[in-house]
């Protein structure tokens, strides 16, 4: 963070913390702790209402992320999600922490193997353009940097998964099906 | 089915491969009545882009006949149809603004990823042109699937032959982007860097659009003697000291627009492009920017500089300051093809705008390794090249 030298000197720039360089700038975003802090955004051409309902019914939201294998809505807050990783499956439950209707879903996860929380926001874009779909992942790395490397090698890592997931979740909304080359029979061959 | 599939540099083979299906509600299966090898194909060929995949199978400029159809197409079976090498969703910021080449949705997420890294922003889908842009098997093939059929292609009326209309799908409203994308005015003089099909489209457009004079630029006998046919003043750049020339050509004042319909393989024995074609190839990673350069250098203070040339990576010495200190303006950019399609469908059928004197060969699609070598090493005769699956081949 920079000194103020002269009165009204900008000492915190408006980006969001996830983007700054400082590493514990950066840090102080994750929510509980966490090791590793990454945020994405996206416009989507839809109303908030409309793509935070969907993304309420957790349920839904294994149609557009890849990764994950399961999810099971246990109650209102809660639901229990097996994600594949670099080295087999992980689980948690994920427990919703924050729900302000059509603009904001926090969660926090327990009992998991994977220490992680989040937020996803939904904000008004300017007109004519939609919705500005903003998440942010926290995540300790199951087995520290070196997991954190060998996700990345094999594209498991949160991050990445996030970028692509939110993408996908854009395709769904604006076009009512996510871009492939692949028949759902068929092995992915990229 | 049969398909023209990239094995690698200077490696295409025809092989059966598995017939696509419908995957998405909005897909549609076209069969290929006829199919072009495209100038950018060759970047292809010459290996020149990255993230191909051997087995891939080429093609971006086709047309054919729907059979058929997912639940959420417009077409119907038996209709005839031109397909935009641009797959665009229709729905997104940019298809609203008629930006299609800038769709956000085309291309698979996971393959978004490498346009991300080098450009800033994710790449659209494209048919037949590496894993980056999608990794969409193309058209070179009996049959393909069209992702977004009910945005993209164009319906063509009964009667109209296929080599009137093929272009429609990439070269034709290519040329005609580039020409407006030049702004073009009353009295302009254009310039036009490259008379293969991009740049006779271009010269044709420009004149269409109004220029006042269009002076074309090549190396090649046959391709300068189709720009002139057309209507353009043409210089041979293996002749002509090419700036003089244009500058004594616009008396003194440099070409109001130019337009680079060449791209990252700039041909030519000069000194900057002899430099990029080592740092090229020996992957210090430059695109060989020579007839830009010396667009840009030509073009008048206050012009227009129109880029429908390929490129996909970084530019060594390129004339910033000319840009800068002459007030120039750049436009350029993948085509938004669906954006141009009726209007230029109803300008071909009224007899505006002819496509088919570019066409040097015909042949089977089982004949097209022999079609890309001959469109690689013969470009002055070799202007294009329609591959027909139902021919026999040798036909």
């Amino acid at each position: 963070m920079a000194e103020p030298e002269l009165p009204g000197d900008i000492v915190r720039d408006d980006a969001p913390a996830f983007t700054s360089k400082d590493r514990d700038e950066r840090g102080g975003a994750a929510p509980n702790g966490e090791s590793s802090v990454s945020g994405v955004a996206v416009t989507i051409n839809r109303p908030a209402s409309e793509l935070y309902a969907y993304w309420r019914d957790f349920g839904n939201l294994a149609t557009f992320m890849l990764n994950v294998e399961a999810i099971e809505v246990k109650d209102h807050d809660r639901s229990h999600w097996t994600v594949a990783g670099p080295n087999g499956s992980y689980e948690w439950d994920a427990i919703v922490t924050e729900d302000v209707p059509d603009t904001r879903i926090g969660w926090r996860a327990e009992h998991g193997d994977v220490p992680n929380s989040g937020w996803v926001s939904f904000t008004e874009a300017a007109p004519g353009r939609g919705t500005v779909v903003t998440a942010m992942i926290a995540y300790s790395p199951p087995a520290g940097i070196v997991g954190k490397l060998v996700a990345k090698v094999t594209q498991k890592e949160p991050a990445i998964q996030a970028r692509r997931d939110l993408r996908r979740f854009k395709q769904l909304m604006e076009t009512g099906e996510i871009a492939t080359t692949t028949p759902p029979n068929r092995e992915p061959k990229s | 089915m049969r398909a023209l599939t990239w094995h690698g540099k200077h490696d295409v083979r025809v092989d059966t491969v598995p017939d696509p299906e419908i995957i998405n509600p909005r897909d549609a299966i076209i069969k290929i009545t006829s199919t072009a090898i495209c100038g950018s194909d060759l970047h292809l060929y010459d290996g020149y882009i990255p993230t191909m995949q051997a087995g891939d199978i080429l093609g971006h400029e086709f047309m054919g006949e729907v059979v058929e159809t997912g639940p959420k197409s417009t077409l119907k079976k038996g209709q005839r149809v031109v397909v935009p090498f641009v797959i665009a969703c229709g729905s997104c910021y940019h298809c609203s603004k008629q930006q299609y080449s800038g769709c956000d949705n085309g291309n698979p997420a996971d393959n978004q990823d490498i346009a991300q890294e080098l450009w800033g922003q994710v790449a659209p889908g494209l048919f037949g042109y590496s894993h980056m842009t999608g990794g969409y098997p193309g058209g070179q093939a009996e049959y393909v699937r069209v992702p977004f059929s009910d945005v993209g292609p164009i319906v063509i009326p009964d009667g109209v032959d296929d080599d009137k209309v093929l272009f429609l799908s990439d070269i034709l409203p290519t040329g005609w982007m580039a020409a407006e994308n030049a702004d073009i005015e009353d009295g302009d003089i254009v310039a036009v860097w490259g008379c293969g099909p991009v740049g006779l489209f271009a010269i044709q457009s420009a004149l269409l659009m109004g220029a006042h004079r269009v002076i074309a630029i090549d190396h090649f006998p046959h391709r300068l003697s189709l720009a002139k046919g057309l209507g353009a003043e043409v210089l041979n750049f293996e002749e002509t000291d090419i700036y003089d020339a244009l500058m004594t050509m616009t008396g003194g004042i440099g070409p109001d627009a130019v337009i680079d319909s060449v791209g990252l393989e700039s041909h030519g024995l000069f000194v900057d492009n002899i430099v990029d074609q080592i740092k090229a190839s020996t992957f210090l990673g430059t695109d060989r920017p020579h007839a830009l350069r010396q667009a840009i250098v030509a073009c008048r203070k206050g012009g227009r500089v129109s880029v429908p040339g390929v490129y996909g990576g970084m530019i060594d010495k390129f004339p910033f300051g000319a840009l800068m200190e002459k007030g120039l303006t750049l436009k350029t950019g993948q085509t938004h093809v669906q954006r141009y399609l009726p209007a230029l469908l109803t300008a071909i059928m009224e007899d505006k705008i002819d496509t088919t004197f570019m066409i040097s060969d015909r042949m089977a699609l089982e004949d097209a390794q022999k079609g890309y070598k001959k469109f690689h090493d013969e470009q002055n005769v070799c202007t294009k090249v329609v591959l027909k699956p139902d021919w026999a081949k040798g036909a």
